[in-house]
């Protein structure tokens, strides 16, 4: 996306007109917010892979310590700095391991989907005809198909498993993607410059790939933070349903589910776990945010 | 009706005591920006008398637009204001009144009328519904009286069936119909001030002149002082009074028309009238080229079908183009002339592949019959420079990259030699060589048509299309581009196929002519033969209705033929009858007519 300038190979010499990618990095480096964003973005990571450095508990250990005598669970404390579950294990420690199951789902699995929906959206709207009339009815009737039941009947059939998982919320979640970026291309397509590209000669992959998908890209960046939170969810409902991830394997969903019960008792059961999910869909949001103003020329010299 | 209102009028338009309806004094408009405020419009004044016309003229930017809006109340809100000066309508002062107070007058007070009849109606509504909302907005009145307004309304802009025109959609209309629907509804409550900004661009000569003239009776009817805010030089010879004319924000000269174009005081005003394109009797035209033909065009239809019925099988077809021929021979500039919908932009559609057609076409010794697609080599040979320039390139590609493309598409050089091409092109259209990693967006109207033109030279073709590629844009940039476009024909030995529908400009470029109508051309020949001696009624209706920059022309009558227009719409099965061509000396081609 950024290699705008590709038209020429790499030996030719370096050119004055290079600046754009530098330029695009550059301005996105002054966004704070956006900075800010990706920092959280790389904590997350950090914390999920670095998980058994950081915590001295495992997760699944159900604790002595962390229940009160009449077997309560702890609120945050010295010890346990975000308190206990209701079987006495550290919430700390689930939230980072969780982390990498939440990180898989929501950016793996979203990451598929917004794959498939964007292959299938554009192809259908650019070469319309038979073609895109079937992609579009296929796309309307995985629509109208509820997701829920859908997943389920996929996770039946083979076995329950993170990337069983992942699969079932890529094959679930495209729709939406799809059938708001066949709209945006079909409208792209009716543009004069694709018209004029037509006069020039240009193939239909040129056409797709330098023309009219960088204009996707904010409508891509949208639907792919807005897929973050969503599947987390998703994940989590498939988890309770016992078809996800299963216990004692803690991700950021499951642990919600697990102890909505008991909200009033031990809100910051419910309260940590879904903090996280916010934080992470709002980083990569201000981070899409800004990547959308920077890859677009238009919007320079306004930052 | 209208006698006592004109009566009074003349009454009033007694010397020296005309009294000013609307006066503006040392308008300053500005707009908000991160850097501070920046101002648009400064020291802008002028007195708009009873029955008076006043052109606003200027180049686009140069704030004649703002200025309406201004006097209107709605400047878009929160960034753009009025930063300083006055505003008065009678005895109100415009810019103190509140929001409500200023409703109030809007519309009933100050009208206006907008370019584009297209987008100012709303399109679920019926023309009656909106006539009768406007009226309803402002007066109260009983449901026949209010009726009764808007027949009166719609008569008075000469429609016909005023009382079955309540019941249509916006759509069932042409663009002149609804121009007047526009005009009916602003002067259904008998305003002070009509403020006109572009009302006539974005219509067909033909109806232009239809348009104009109900502006001009009804504003002697009615003694409705008009602000007419226009680009065109013609419009406002044969409208205005007096003229107001502006750049970047200023008030260049002010006066009375015949002032203005007799003796431009002010160089900038010089300038411009200079650039407008005249239209002559076609004289001088050099000896027509015997050159071998570049493009040859043979007997070229394009239908597009019109679906329906319960099977949604195609019931109708439009025949776009129906029966063409004509060459282009090489070092040639052929032009196609004609109203919207008359086919010539189809034709070039055909010529680039963009729709399928039957027939034969020939560019550069490639043949491309029906049914076929062109192939690279083909497309190699014609190019096409578009109208809109911003929407024809796009946004989010360097120039460069973009020049560059079409020499990438065909493999033509390693990428340094594309990248000597790409600035050599550029310096040759007029550009610079650091502006090549700009983007569109940052180069103005004229800049980016020179953009596509070198995009278009790129490849070296024989044949350049040019669709309206100047009609966007300001008289004294089209002028330049139209030079530029003139240097390069001589020195790449280009034809090109310029598509317009502003007979002046075309008189000035073409060495030959044709005029279309309903996809077929009815007259063609060299541009003496069509402009000095037009045979064909609608060769002679299309000059008659050109506007003359000359305020001092006394305008000849003007009839538009009477009945239903014919359509290129037919029922699928039938074909269009194709008038014959006949030659009557010189190639002056002309096909019958009753």
């Amino acid at each position: 996306m950024s290699d705008t300038t590709g038209t020429l190979p790499p030996g030719a010499p370096p050119p004055v007109a290079r600046r754009a990618p530098r330029g695009a990095l550059a301005r996105l480096m002054r966004r704070k917010l956006a900075l800010f964003g990706l920092m959280l973005i790389l904590l997350t990571i950090a914390g999920a892979v670095l998980a058994p450095w950081l915590t001295p508990y495992d997760p699944n250990e159900q604790m002595f310590d962390g229940l009160t005598i009449t077997g309560a669970p702890l609120p945050p404390n010295a010890d346990f700095w975000l308190g206990t579950d209701l079987l006495g294990r550290d919430l700390l420690t689930r939230i980072l391991y969780g982390a990498r199951t939440s990180l898989i789902i929501g950016v793996v699995a979203n990451g598929i989907a917004l794959v498939i929906g964007t292959v299938i959206g554009v192809s259908a709207g650019y070469f319309r005809g038979i073609f895109g009339a079937v992609l579009m009815r296929f796309t309307d009737l995985m629509m109208a198909f509820p997701a829920l039941l859908l997943a389920i009947c996929l996770a039946a059939i083979f076995q329950p498993s993170l990337w069983i998982v992942a699969m079932v919320i890529a094959i679930v979640n495209w729709v939406q993607t799809a059938r708001v970026l066949y709209t945006e291309t079909t409208s792209l397509a009716e543009r004069e410059f694709i018209a004029a590209e037509k006069t020039l000669g240009a193939g239909h992959a040129r056409i797709l790939l330098r023309h009219i998908l960088p204009h996707l890209v904010p409508t891509i960046i949208v639907w792919g933070t807005l897929g973050i939170s969503t599947t987390v969810l998703l994940e989590a409902t498939l988890s309770f349903l016992g078809i996800g991830v299963q216990p004692p394997t803690p991700s950021w969903g499951n642990i919600i589910f697990e102890n909505q019960t008991y909200f009033q008792a031990a809100p910051w059961l419910v309260f940590f776990p879904g903090a996280a999910i916010l934080i992470l869909a709002l980083s990569f949001n201000l981070l899409g945010d800004a990547l959308r103003d920077v890859l677009d020329p238009t919007q320079r010299g306004r930052d | 009706m209208n006698a006592a209102v004109t009566k009074l009028s003349g009454a009033e338009r007694a010397p020296d005591t005309k009294p000013s309806v609307l006066s503006v004094e040392e308008l300053e408009i500005s707009v908000r920006t991160s850097e501070g405020p920046r101002v648009l419009v400064q020291d802008l004044s002028f007195d708009l008398a009873r029955g008076e016309t006043l052109a606003i003229a200027g180049e686009s930017g140069s704030g004649k637009s703002l200025t309406s809006l201004a006097i209107m109340g709605l400047l878009p809100p929160p960034a753009v204001h009025v930063s300083g000066g006055r505003i008065r309508l009678g005895e109100a002062d415009l810019l103190s009144l509140s929001e409500r107070r200023m409703r109030a007058l809007r519309g009933a007070r100050v009208a206006m009328i907008f370019q584009e009849p297209m987008t100012s109606l709303n399109p679920v509504l019926t023309i009656g519904r909106q006539l009768i909302e406007a009226i309803e907005a402002h007066e109260t009145l009983s449901r026949r009286e209010v009726r009764a307004r808007a027949i009166e309304a719609l008569r008075a802009v000469r429609m016909s069936q005023p009382e079955a025109r309540l019941k249509q959609y916006p759509h069932e209309l042409s663009g002149g119909m609804r121009q007047r629907v526009m005009i009916a509804m602003a002067i259904a409550l008998r305003p002070d001030v009509l403020i006109a900004d572009e009302p006539t661009t974005a219509l067909d000569v033909t109806v232009q002149r239809e348009v104009l003239e109900l502006l001009r009776d009804l504003q002697r009817d009615l003694g409705t002082a008009v602000i007419l805010i226009t680009h065109d030089m013609g419009v406002v010879a044969e409208m205005a009074d007096r003229v107001v004319v502006m750049q970047a924000g200023r008030m260049v000269e002010q006066g009375p028309v015949q002032e203005i174009f007799a003796a431009p005081k002010e160089p900038y005003t010089r300038a411009l009238l200079a650039a407008v394109p005249r239209m002559g009797r076609g004289e001088g035209a050099g000896a027509p080229s015997t050159a071998v033909p570049v493009a040859r065009v043979e007997g070229l239809r394009v239908r597009f079908d019109i679906r329906g019925g319960i099977l949604n099988r195609p019931i109708h077809a439009v025949h776009a183009v129906a029966g063409v021929s004509f060459e282009i021979r090489a070092g040639e500039t052929f032009s196609l002339v004609g109203e919207s919908g008359c086919g010539k932009s189809t034709i070039a559609k055909a010529l680039t592949g963009l729709v399928p057609f039957e027939g034969l076409l020939e560019v550069a010794g490639r043949k491309l019959e029906s049914g076929q697609r062109p192939e690279k080599a083909f497309r190699r040979g014609v190019q096409m420079i578009f109208q809109d320039p911003m929407a024809s390139l796009d946004p989010r590609m360097r120039v460069g990259d973009l020049v560059a493309e079409p020499l990438v598409i065909h493999g033509i050089g390693s990428a340094h030699e594309q990248r000597a091409e790409v600035e050599t092109l550029f310096e040759r259209v007029g550009l610079e060589r650091d502006q090549l990693d700009r983007y569109p967006h940052e180069f103005s109207g004229g800049q980016r048509q020179r953009i596509c033109i070198a995009r278009a030279l790129a490849l070296r073709p024989r044949l350049i299309i040019a669709d309206e590629s100047v009609s966007a844009l300001d008289v004294s940039v089209q002028a330049r581009v139209l030079e530029l476009l003139k240097t390069l024909k001589a020195e790449f030995g280009i034809a090109y196929l310029f598509i317009s529908h502003d007979m002046a400009v075309v008189e000035n470029v073409s060495d030959r002519v044709a005029v279309m109508r309903l996809g077929q051309i009815v007259e063609m020949g060299t541009r003496a033969q069509l402009f000095g001696d037009p045979r064909h009624p609608y060769t002679r209706q299309l000059i008659a209705a050109v506007p003359v920059p000359d305020p001092t022309r006394v305008l000849p009558p003007f009839s538009r033929p009477q009945g239903e227009v014919p359509s290129p719409v037919l029922r699928r099965g039938t074909e269009p009858q194709i008038e014959a061509l006949a030659d009557i000396g010189g190639g002056h081609m002309v096909a019958s007519f009753e």
